[in-house]
């Protein structure tokens, strides 16, 4: 063989051991970083085929939410705005962040079960298989961008320099999302428990994050507790960077959420890289 | 590779293949032994023609057993099993599930070694064919070789991309068309966006459906969802190419065309890992084989060895006719033992297309009867193809001892090259003694029946006769 070659092979020596760990892991995911792409479009292809109005119906879910939490936590029962910010704008603020949550926690968590095939017949790095769903999650994401932009020019609201800080804070809801959904991905394999833990989390997310009122309404002495749901921080900051700073960032409320994010993030990498390796035995 | 090495990197490789390669766990503060290890280390990477290496390798799997209960079931019994059992989850994923520190065994629990102690090597442009019944360990082997699972023990290591073809059209969406799954296909397959797009040419031309890139694959024909899932897959440029029994579905010429195409990868260079039921494929793909049995190696060397060696294990005390299940209900057991043979090949069960063949029956518990036998081949499809009667030939044996031996000798068995079974049925004058379906199967082989090496193809006919051609001179 040319000694050429043979350093070009070199690179891609492989070894693999019984009980230790991969050294190759980050470089395989770096190989891989494709098929980030193409599973996401592929769940993105598939999700609107056969559909008559497509993706529009990413629309109209954050749109009917937004009216439906606008009448009721807006007029009925008459929850105060964040300072002259338009309620409607206040809650499609807070209703971005928590759809992208929402739905790549739902994901995420069934990925690994609905690729079952894919598992069990060939290697690739599993991360990709969660973290590719809240990329999915994220196009619905920025299609509600469009929404709020759209509902911006109707209400005449114009944001301020503090929406360049926004790019930020979608790092900090993407880090929210994946965090949880890989230890939900990961459990589920083993503990299909939690296929029916996952709706209900959402569920009661909703009601317990500040998405149709603002969280301002909660007590002062409550809120650096309440601020351990990750949810609040990033729609607190969702918000402050939106409506022209008309929330005040709390910011021991900010720092926790973000605290809280980070560790779960951090373990849920490692815990899915732990169990990982058994997946395809188990799944 | 230049041929002239060969000779001195055999040495070599006799050399590095000494046990000291071996390192056990924890072996690292004896830096004796750690100096070799290094050393071979650094020869495999550098020296050596040895693009895989497997040493020791395990898997192991915990299988549950029901437990054994009383004879009535009480209720009281049952919560506190219940309860038992959920605090003992409860415990598990308290502790992690996947934890490694050993458990402690319930007696429902057991290990079961799907293999066991594996070792092997492949040498770079190398085709190894990986043989064994049902349950041997050759798909786990390939799994792990494959970095789908982890092995329980042992190590291996490879040089080189892989691809791995365990199942054809893994990941295909049905609801993405053609176009769309050979770019998400091709991604799986570790391929990268341009590479694709410089193969999708060859890839719809090896498939044949450039008529249908653009619908749903959930509309295709079976075939043509195979053909284009193989075409993928066969594409991908990798050093190491891992195929599992992928040939068995598809039609006779896309299977022909499925083994073309992988002699012409191992024929480049690539190093190829093979299983396969077909010894016909694997003795035309592979030189190296590896014969495995209930999760370990039984053989390890040229394939031809290896095919012999599987084959012949039919002919094992422990696998007599007598107690066959496939024996028709109701009948004595008579029929003990089938043997095919060629004088051509050594190995029992295979016979060059064309070839001398004898079957050979042993009966029991014949003892003043007038046997009579009559078998058929089958090809694989079940189709009849030809029947031997000793009745039609007046040949009846008196049997006078109990055991008894009756051979068929067929001059030219013209059948075209494939699997085929026997089944065979003995009869007292007319009664019926034994039937035993699928008896002994059968593997004909290509041959030189013709003269010039070539055979028609399968999917054209059943059997193949000597003739001549000429242009004759009156119409």
């Amino acid at each position: 063989m040319q000694l050429q070659q043979k350093f070009a092979v070199l690179s891609q020596e492989l070894i693999i051991e019984a009980g230790r760990a991969e050294r190759q892991y980050w470089r395989d995911l770096w190989t891989y970083r494709e098929l980030f792409y193409f599973l996401a479009w592929r769940d993105i292809l598939v999700r609107y085929k056969q559909t008559v109005i497509g993706i529009a119906w990413a629309l109209i879910r954050p749109l009917l939410t937004m009216l439906v939490f606008t009448f009721i936590f807006g007029r009925l029962a008459k929850l105060p705005p964040d300072g002259s910010a338009p309620y409607a704008v206040m809650v499609f603020a807070a209703m971005m962040p928590w759809q992208f949550f929402s739905t790549s926690l739902t994901e995420s968590s069934n990925s690994l079960i609905s690729n079952a095939n894919l598992i069990s017949k060939i290697y690739f790095p599993r991360l990709i298989v969660p973290a590719g769903s809240v990329i999915t999650s994220f196009v619905d994401f920025l299609i509600s961008g469009v929404l709020m932009v759209v509902l911006m020019v109707w209400y005449h609201w114009v944001p301020d320099w503090r929406i360049l800080c926004l790019p930020l804070f979608v790092v900090l809801a993407f880090a929210a999302a994946m965090g949880p959904g890989l230890w939900l991905a990961a459990l589920n394999v083993k503990f299909r428990d939690f296929r029916y833990i996952v709706p209900f989390i959402v569920q009661l997310g909703l009601y317990v994050s500040p998405v149709g009122f603002s969280s301002r309404i909660v007590p002062e002495k409550w809120r650096l507790l309440y601020s351990l749901n990750p949810m609040v921080g990033v729609i607190d900051s969702f918000r402050w960077a939106l409506l022209r700073g008309e929330t005040t960032l709390y910011w021991p409320g900010i720092l926790t959420s973000i605290l809280v994010t980070v560790l779960l993030c951090a373990s849920g990498i490692w815990y899915f890289r732990r169990v990982e390796k058994t997946f395809a035995d188990i799944i | 590779m230049a041929s002239g090495t060969s000779a001195a990197s055999k040495k070599l490789s006799l050399i590095s293949s000494e046990p000291c390669y071996y390192k056990p766990h924890g072996s690292k503060r004896w830096s004796g032994l750690g100096l070799v290890f290094q050393l071979s280390a650094f020869y495999f990477l550098f020296l050596s023609e040895v693009v895989i290496r497997v040493e020791n390798l395990g898997k192991r799997y915990r299988i549950q057993h029901r437990q054994q209960r009383q004879r009535y079931v009480a209720l009281r019994d049952v919560l506190a099993d219940q309860t038992k059992s959920m605090a003992r989850r409860l415990w598990s994923v308290v502790r992690g599930p996947w934890s490694r520190s050993p458990v402690v065994h319930s007696p429902s629990q057991e290990d079961f070694w799907a293999l066991r102690d594996i070792s092997f090597d492949v040498k770079q442009g190398d085709s190894l064919g990986i043989i064994g019944r049902n349950g041997a360990g050759k798909s786990t082997l390939l799994k792990i070789l494959s970095r789908i699972t982890v092995p329980t023990e042992g190590r291996f290591r490879m040089r080189g991309r892989i691809a791995s073809l365990l199942e054809v059209g893994t990941g295909f969406h049905p609801e993405l068309t053609g176009r769309e799954n050979i770019f998400l296909n091709g991604a799986i397959l570790g391929m990268s966006r341009a590479e694709i797009g410089r193969q999708f040419d060859a890839i719809v031309a090896f498939a044949g459906i450039e008529k249908f890139l653009d619908t749903p694959v959930k509309r295709y024909s079976s075939g043509m969802y195979i053909r284009l899932a193989f075409a993928v897959a066969a594409h991908v440029h990798s050093e190491i190419l891992i195929v599992d029994e992928v040939l068995a579905v598809g039609d006779v010429q896309f299977q022909k065309k499925c083994l073309d195409k992988m002699g012409e990868a191992a024929h480049t260079g690539r190093t190829v890992l093979f299983v396969s039921h077909n010894m016909g494929a694997l003795a035309a793909l592979c030189q190296q084989g590896v014969l495995l049995e209930a999760g370990t190696v039984r053989a390890y060397g040229a394939i031809q060895e290896c095919i012999r060696l599987y084959l012949s294990h039919d002919e094992r005390p422990g696998d007599s006719l007598l107690d066959n299940c496939r024996r028709s209900p109701g009948l004595k057991a008579v029929l003990s033992r089938i043997r095919v043979t060629s004088p051509g090949t050594q190995a029992p069960g295979i016979i060059p297309c064309g070839g001398m063949a004898e079957f050979r029956f042993v009966l029991h518990n014949v003892a003043d009867r007038t046997v009579r036998i009559a078998f058929t081949i089958y090809n694989c499809l079940g189709v009849r193809v030809c029947h031997f009667d000793s009745g039609i030939a007046s040949f009846l044996a008196n049997a006078d001892l109990h055991h008894h031996c009756l051979s068929c000798e067929v001059t030219a068995l013209g059948l075209v090259p494939g699997n085929y079974s026997i089944n065979v049925a003995v009869y007292d004058g007319m009664a019926l003694l034994d039937h035993v379906s699928e008896a002994v199967d059968l593997q004909v082989v290509d041959s030189n029946y013709l003269g010039n090496g070539k055979l028609p193809d399968a999917a054209n006919g059943l059997v193949v006769f000597p003739h001549r051609w000429a242009s004759a001179a009156k119409i």
